[in-house]
């Protein structure tokens, strides 16, 4: 089993989820330069950072790239592909997840530990997880105001695509816990097939206890257990 | 803008005139760009020639005080530079200090002052794209950044803009590039509003085999630039902020460089993979006085000449004049020596990271620059005298008139105490800086362990290693006495490394000053600098590197900032268990509650006279013990015993414990006040102090220093203080409101 890191000029947590996966998680992950093929890969995940400074839109430029006609590949024979912030962006810029991230509330970047709820444990990236456990993952953007006009939303939410959301200390999705102003604290969502994740809070952040919070490590751990199943 | 260029032999002619321009600031700019008379004399007689324009531009940023440390150099000579860590010392691109046997840091400071106040957004970004290229030119990858910032008051809405958009500039390029902040200050003081201060240190990692300097290493090695084009922007940055700043200082935006941080996250990819390819021999970033400047100082230092192409440069402007492109501080550059059986190789990196390379220059044996365009020689310099020939001095110092006013102010009368200290509380230097640091990504690279906020960063290196990280100084203190206050700056950053238990690697300065030919100034930049060096001494912690920035004046306002000798400190934390680490804030309950140190009435240049506007009282001292108090603290830390460590700094011990309570834990506070007043007992901020809680009842690393006990911790989400003459109680709530005035006054 080995996954993918696609490393667009300006990624910068290519190198964090290399080490989680690779040294805490133990799975084999290697990282792939944009101009490079995929070839053979269980799944593709698209890290955070600032692909093409961000330019035009937040993963707008990487979303054209030829790389990710593959992603999109993959995606159709039901391999998993995670986006993680900025990777996210790239997801929804390619339409491979529905709808768009906006400019923060706030129009500020943020960087702050969230709270967050796992509205469908059943889902390859997040069986490791209880349905409506409350975790904490941090998060840090300044285009992480997720967007979907009421349709797609009540579609989200009848097709259990909304895979995690903002909380308070009791779990619940209040305006104060919502960081971004993300439509109903939407801070992941799934495609379709839920085999496609894209999640503004950063899992491999919050992958050690050393450095706050070891929760991110189950979303990590339910993809290797997923595609473990999927080869038996 | 439109710019017409004349043949430069014309120029020659018009001396001084290079540019007809249809834009009269650009006239402004270049009229500015004037070589003292005195260096025109000493160049014409070493050079056997008058310069021409070119060499005259070059001379001029080479020469600047920016570049040259003119007025800075023989004094910062006496600062101890060397310990048996320091690999490098100040002089090359950063400082190189051994970590662990295959591990080292590299580790700078520098100023982007006048820059962030013409145009905060672009000057604090470039501050920061600077430093951190100069850390990448040694090899290293950046893992840390840490700003210290001085602004005027912030209830003065252009100061609001100003720190807005700095912070802005500083998260815009930081995050972009994926380095995190971990720590920093902001220091509010109106006389800083015309020209605030944007001070960044960085720290790299790199393995010990992949060490470079910006030492050029044989001739016949070729010069590869390679990033951004080269265009107008920061065009005679050097000797711009070798200059006051004017209320016409706004129309000097050329002068300010534009910052692309995509292009730099892939620079420093790119020239990291080329280091780790082996193909680099030596490496410069391009910073003040731009190409001229990185690559004249490479070839000197290396003891070579260079002959440097003009025409191979890759210009993003039409029609640039050759002094243009020489001086141009277009962000985003750096100029690598290759073999040339690996230019190729590093020209196949750069095309995978989409960037701009070209071989411009040749290392020769000749001690000369010589510059090449249109196939005629522009310039030709003796190489030592360009780069390391500006004559040093001294000026001339003197004590300035005592602003100091030898009446205090009426004591806190019964029953005020309350109100005080939260008006204390909520002064913007004391309240809290999330504002600014959730701007800031602390989290990439996960190893962030401590989080901005606290007394110091923590960063993890191995599972074995970790480097903590404090920056700052006090400039109330400075102002009222430049050498205690810069002691006390030394020491103050050591103590907040040891609530920890880390133990200083070394010191990185940025001494910002005002105009140093005024004598009154030039008194407190020496005064600091000897102040620097004996605590330095003291802690057996070497100065490694820095910067000076002088000018630092306004006429706009009439003001000349505070003296501003902003200090990084890096330390070591081996053998952590991170369980074991103290905490910022309270814990659990039922824990005795010491305070370390001992408090004098030393209320001058403290938070709560700023807040009363009186200049009076005397400056807080630093103990004569202190390399002892330092040790024994961070053995007390060590044993793990210690469960909370807070440093007292500005708002004295009333803020120190104020800023322990949680939503859930409080303190039960008893002061004998004997000789002194509550003011001073409570506000002083006499350096060497700290709080801890511990589960003990007595500490044996305690013995021989100071201490008291104050207290015990309770599980009540309230401070509660005794003093001989009140009482009073400070709920959790009002102490995270009286916090919160800078984000108000920010987000309103």
């Amino acid at each position: 089993m080995k996954f993918a890191i696609i490393q667009f000029g300006g990624s910068n947590c290519d190198y964090d989820v290399h080490y989680v996966l690779n040294n805490v998680v133990g799975v084999q992950a290697d990282l792939i330069w944009y101009k490079e093929k995929l070839t053979n890969y269980d799944g593709v995940i698209i890290p955070g950072g600032f692909s093409y400074g961000d330019y035009l839109r937040a993963g707008a430029i990487a979303a054209r790239t030829p790389i990710m006609q593959e992603v999109k590949q993959m995606a159709a024979q039901g391999k998993l592909v995670l986006g993680i912030c900025n990777g996210f962006q790239v997801l929804t810029e390619s339409k491979l997840l529905e709808g768009a991230l906006m400019l923060n509330r706030y129009p500020k970047f943020v960087c702050t530990q969230t709270q967050l709820r796992i509205e469908n444990n059943n889902t390859p990236f997040t069986s490791k997880f209880k349905e409506g456990e409350l975790i904490k993952i941090p998060i840090a953007h300044i285009q992480g105001n997720y967007y979907a006009d009421e349709s797609t939303l009540t579609r989200l939410e009848y097709n259990l695509q909304a895979a995690l959301r903002y909380v308070d200390q009791k779990g619940k999705t209040t305006d104060t816990a919502n960081p971004n102003g993300s439509k109903e604290n939407i801070a992941g969502i799934l495609n379709q097939n839920k085999n496609v994740l894209g999640l503004m809070p950063h899992p491999e952040r919050a992958s050690e206890q050393i450095l706050g919070s070891s929760d991110g490590i189950k979303i990590f751990k339910s993809m290797v257990e997923h595609v473990q199943a999927q080869a038996e | 803008m439109q710019l017409l260029i004349l043949d430069y032999e014309v120029v020659e002619l018009c001396k001084n005139i290079i540019l007809i321009t249809l834009d009269y600031k650009v006239v402004e700019v270049i009229q500015n760009m004037l070589i003292p008379e005195s260096d025109f004399k000493l160049i014409s007689k070493k050079m056997g020639r008058e310069p021409n324009t070119v060499e005259q531009g070059c001379f001029l940023n080479l020469w600047s005080e920016h570049c040259s440390y003119r007025s800075s150099g023989l004094l910062l000579k006496t600062l101890p530079t060397t310990g048996e860590d320091v690999i490098i010392g100040p002089g090359d691109d950063a400082a190189i200090v051994k970590l662990t046997d295959t591990l080292y840091l590299a580790i700078g400071m520098e100023s982007h002052n006048h820059p962030s106040y013409v145009d905060p957004y672009n000057g604090a970004a470039t501050g920061i794209g600077g430093i951190v290229r100069d850390i990448v030119s040694m090899g290293a990858r950046p893992i840390a950044l840490m700003d210290a910032l001085y602004f005027g008051s912030p209830d003065i809405k252009k100061n609001q803009y100003l720190l807005e958009h700095v912070v802005r500039g500083i998260a815009g390029y930081g995050n972009c590039i994926g380095v995190p902040v971990v720590g920093g200050e902001v220091v509010f003081h109106n006389d800083y509003s015309g020209n605030p201060l944007v001070n960044v240190v960085c720290v790299g990692l790199l393995p010990k085999k992949h060490l470079v300097t910006a030492r050029a290493q044989c001739a016949g090695n070729s010069i590869v630039l390679i990033g951004a084009s080269t265009g107008r922007d920061g065009l005679g940055g050097a000797s711009f902020a070798s200059r006051d700043l004017s209320s016409e200082s706004e129309s000097e935006r050329s002068s300010v460089q534009i910052g692309d941080p995509y292009t730099e996250k892939l620079l420093i990819e790119a020239t990291l993979e080329a280091v780790h390819n082996g193909v680099v021999e030596s490496c410069r970033d391009l910073g003040a006085a731009g190409l001229a400047g990185a690559t004249s100082e490479m070839a000197a230092k290396g003891n070579l000449g260079m002959t440097i192409n003009l025409d191979q440069m890759l210009l993003r402007e039409e029609s640039m004049t050759p002094f243009e492109i020489m001086i141009s501080e277009s962000q985003e550059r750096m100029v690598l020596e290759v073999k040339p059986e690996n230019v190729g190789k590093v020209l196949l990196i750069a095309d995978k990271y989409d960037l701009n390379a070209s071989v411009i220059a040749k290392l020769t044996t000749t001690p000369n620059y010589t510059v090449h365009y249109n196939g005629e020689i522009i310039a030709d310099m003796p190489i030592h005298l360009l780069s390391g020939g500006a004559p040093c001095t001294e000026q001339a110092s003197a004590a300035p008139q005592p602003e100091t006013s030898d009446i205090p102010p009426p004591e806190i009368e019964t029953g005020n105490l309350k109100e005080v200290i939260q008006s204390v509380l909520s002064s913007p230097n004391i309240a809290s800086k999330q504002w600014i640091y959730s701007q800031y990504d602390h989290e990439v690279q996960i190893q962030t362990i401590i989080k901005p906020g606290a007394d110091t960063g923590l960063i993890r290196i191995t599972p074995e290693v970790a480097i903590a990280l404090s920056s700052g100084c006090n400039p109330l203190h400075t102002f009222h006495d430049p050498y205690t206050g810069t002691y006390g700056a030394v020491v103050e950053n050591a103590m907040n490394l040891a609530t920890i238990g880390a133990e200083p690697l070394c010191i990185v300065d940025c001494l910002n000053f005002g105009n140093p030919e005024t004598k009154e100034n030039y008194h407190q930049f020496k005064q600091a600098i000897i102040g620097l060096g004996d605590a330095s001494k003291k802690i057996h912690t070497p100065v490694v590197g820095g910067n000076v920035s002088f000018y630092n004046d306004s006429k706009e306002h009439n003001t000349t900032i505070l003296p501003t000798p902003s200090l990084g400190m890096i330390g070591k934390l081996t053998n952590m268990e991170i369980e074991h680490l103290p905490h910022s804030t309270i814990q659990h309950k039922g824990e005795t509650i010491i305070l370390i140190g001992e408090t004098k009435p030393e209320l001058g240049g403290s938070e709560y006279y700023h807040i009363l506007n009186t200049n009076a009282g005397s400056v807080p001292t630093v103990p004569e013990n202190i390399e002892h108090i330092l040790k024994s603290v961070r053995e007390l830390v060590q044993t793990g015993n210690v469960s909370t460590a807070h440093d007292i700094s500005n708002g004295g011990l009333a803020v120190a414990l104020s800023e322990l309570i949680t939503p859930t834990h409080g303190a039960e506070i008893t002061l004998t006040t004997g000789k002194l007043t509550d003011a001073e007992l409570l506000f002083s901020e006499t350096y060497g102090r700290m709080i801890i809680t511990t589960p003990e009842q007595t500490l044996d690393q305690l013995q021989n220093i100071p201490h008291t006990i104050i207290g015990t911790t309770t599980s009540k989400q309230e401070l509660h203080i005794t003093t001989n003459t009140e009482e009073i109680t400070l709920q959790y709530k009002e102490i995270h409101q009286a916090a919160e005035t800078l984000t108000k006054i920010m987000k309103e």
